[in-house]
């Protein structure tokens, strides 16, 4: 695979499939893992970083999963396409910095990416459409049990996992979900949720992880305690804490649709009809108004447009999406028109 | 929200001021921050955060001791973790232990992993190692039921029984 197919492909996490998916985005998993008497990449030689790259490869192409995945080299990426992995959540943005030596492999169906040479050894993500931690956990389970058999790990029995950074240490995991909450942000009850969430030690994060605000509705809630609990009991923590913020959401949902239905409707179709006309869009107003059209279909006021269509128009507007498939580079001036292009060809064709 | 200075980055950075009873709030990116003030580079991130924490739990009269420590392994001493926030190799949990230990304490709530294991790892310390674990666990939750200390006795409680657990599955 070359990093040019995966621009016509949809992710398997983006199907807007699975429990809960009307409200749930994805549901990911990843673990960070590191080699025993080998440094933390930020501490090791460039030596040293190799021997990571080439230890940890050919571990993982001998797991079933990962085969035929395909290693990204960073260094040998521009700048685009190092972006262009991050948009698609292949891996962080802190991973497209200094990319001697830093490295990712992603599956052909791209629901697994390894990072190598993060801030760990590896971090082993796995990402689920919907709601679906478990599932996720368990495939992640699997490769990480035969990754222990193929390699050293660093691990002592009362820290566990040894991480770079201690907030990672232990069961090295961290279980995350994306959700969408409109009628919690239009209603106002977000920020409560949000205090709530934090008080219980989860963090909310926006769209791509750490160091980013949430926007456009989209919170990814993950935990943030690693040690002290099991694998499975952190992922029921997460688990009971998302049931209670669905149920909050989908009650918002009735309420407004009791209260102010006609507000709603002409809210949530003005939204598609800027998308199917305007000329000039940004990123942001994007985000803001396929959230909108989201809520439309979730609630079927809008029928033509499934969820799997506005997922993917989420990912393909991004700035480095629109350069891929224009080939070229574009200024800001020029992705706002092209952005503004693409979705009207897409909304209008249905 | 826009940074305040250059008007171009998003802001990261969110000074609130007091002065003179005025208060002044500042939005900045992370760029403008740090020209406005070098020494505000120090408060940065968790890495910054976390030295904090380390200092904190540091008894005054040992620092020179604890500076020099030094992991043998990959060469990080201890005013390095303290300068970064991260630690240099798995080696280096063993070598900072003392140090360590409390600090994940406060961070995690908890010192101890009941998590997965690696096979190899478990085939060579494990075995030993939880049977000494187990017993002070339960010595630890006989105090705590002397103390009244419900909440903790609680959790060792559940603790142990997670071990036991996982003990009868292993056997």
């Amino acid at each position: 695979m070359q990093i040019n197919d995966l621009i016509n492909q949809t992710s398997e996490w983006l199907k807007g499939t699975g429990p809960n998916s009307d409200i749930v985005i994805s549901s990911r998993i990843r673990l960070a893992r590191n080699l025993n008497k080998l440094p933390f990449p930020h501490w090791a030689s460039k030596g040293q970083l190799n021997e990571v790259i080439e230890k940890t490869t050919q571990a993982l192409f001998k797991i079933d999963l990962l085969k035929k995945a395909t290693l990204f080299e960073l260094a040998n990426l521009d700048s685009i396409d190092k972006q262009f992995l991050v948009e698609r959540h292949l891996m962080s943005i802190e991973h497209t910095q200094k990319t001697e030596q830093k490295a990712v492999l992603v599956n052909d169906e791209e629901n697994i990416a390894v990072m190598i040479n993060e801030e760990d050894h590896l971090r082993i993500q796995l990402m689920q459409s919907g709601f679906n931690l478990f599932e996720a956990w368990n495939i992640i389970n699997g490769i990480d049990d035969t990754l222990a058999k193929l390699l050293d790990y660093a691990y002592l029995p009362d820290f566990g996992y040894l991480t770079a950074c201690p907030t990672n240490t232990g069961t090295g995991m961290r279980g995350s979900v994306m959700l969408h909450l409109p009628a919690l942000v239009m209603s106002r009850q977000i920020e409560r949720v949000l205090a709530a969430i934090a008080k219980l030690s989860f963090t909310t994060r926006g769209l791509y992880g750490e160091g980013t605000q949430a926007s456009g509705n989209f919170f990814q809630i993950s935990n943030q305690v690693s040690l002290g609990h099991s694998e499975n009991e952190i992922i029921e923590n997460i688990n009971s804490l998302i049931r209670q913020i669905i149920e909050q959401e989908t009650q918002a949902r009735q309420i407004m649709l009791a209260k102010s239905k006609d507000v709603l409707e002409d809210r949530i179709n003005r939204s598609l009809g800027i998308l199917k006309s305007a000329r000039i869009i940004t990123s942001q107003e994007t985000i803001e108004l396929l959230s909108m059209v989201r809520l439309g279909s979730d609630l079927g006021m809008i029928k033509d447009i499934d969820r799997r269509t506005i997922n993917e128009l989420f990912i393909i507007t991004q700035p480095a999406h629109l350069q891929k498939l224009e080939n070229k580079k574009l200024s800001q001036s020029e992705r706002d028109l092209t952005r503004a292009e693409l979705i009207r060809k897409k909304l209008n064709l249905l | 929200m826009i940074c305040d200075v250059c008007g171009k980055n998003p802001a990261t950075v969110h000074l609130t001021e007091i002065i003179d009873e005025q208060m002044n709030e500042l939005h900045l990116c992370e760029e403008c921050a740090r020209t406005k003030s070098a020494a505000m580079e120090q408060q940065f991130g968790l890495s910054d955060l976390l030295a904090g924490m380390v200092d904190f739990q540091k008894p005054a009269n040992k620092e020179e001791e604890l500076i020099n420590v030094k992991c043998s392994s990959c060469g990080l001493t201890y005013a390095d973790f303290k300068k970064i926030g991260r630690l240099g190799c798995g080696q280096c949990y063993d070598v900072f232990r003392k140090y360590l230990a409390p600090l994940l304490k406060r961070i995690h709530g908890s010192g101890q992993h009941v998590g997965k294991t690696p096979f190899k790892a478990k085939v060579i310390t494990r075995s030993s190692k939880k049977k000494n674990d187990l017993a002070e666990l339960k010595e630890q939750l006989q105090k705590a039921i002397q103390k009244e200390a419900f909440e903790e006795a609680a959790r060792l409680r559940d603790l142990i029984k997670e071990l036991e657990n996982k003990k009868t599955k292993e056997s």
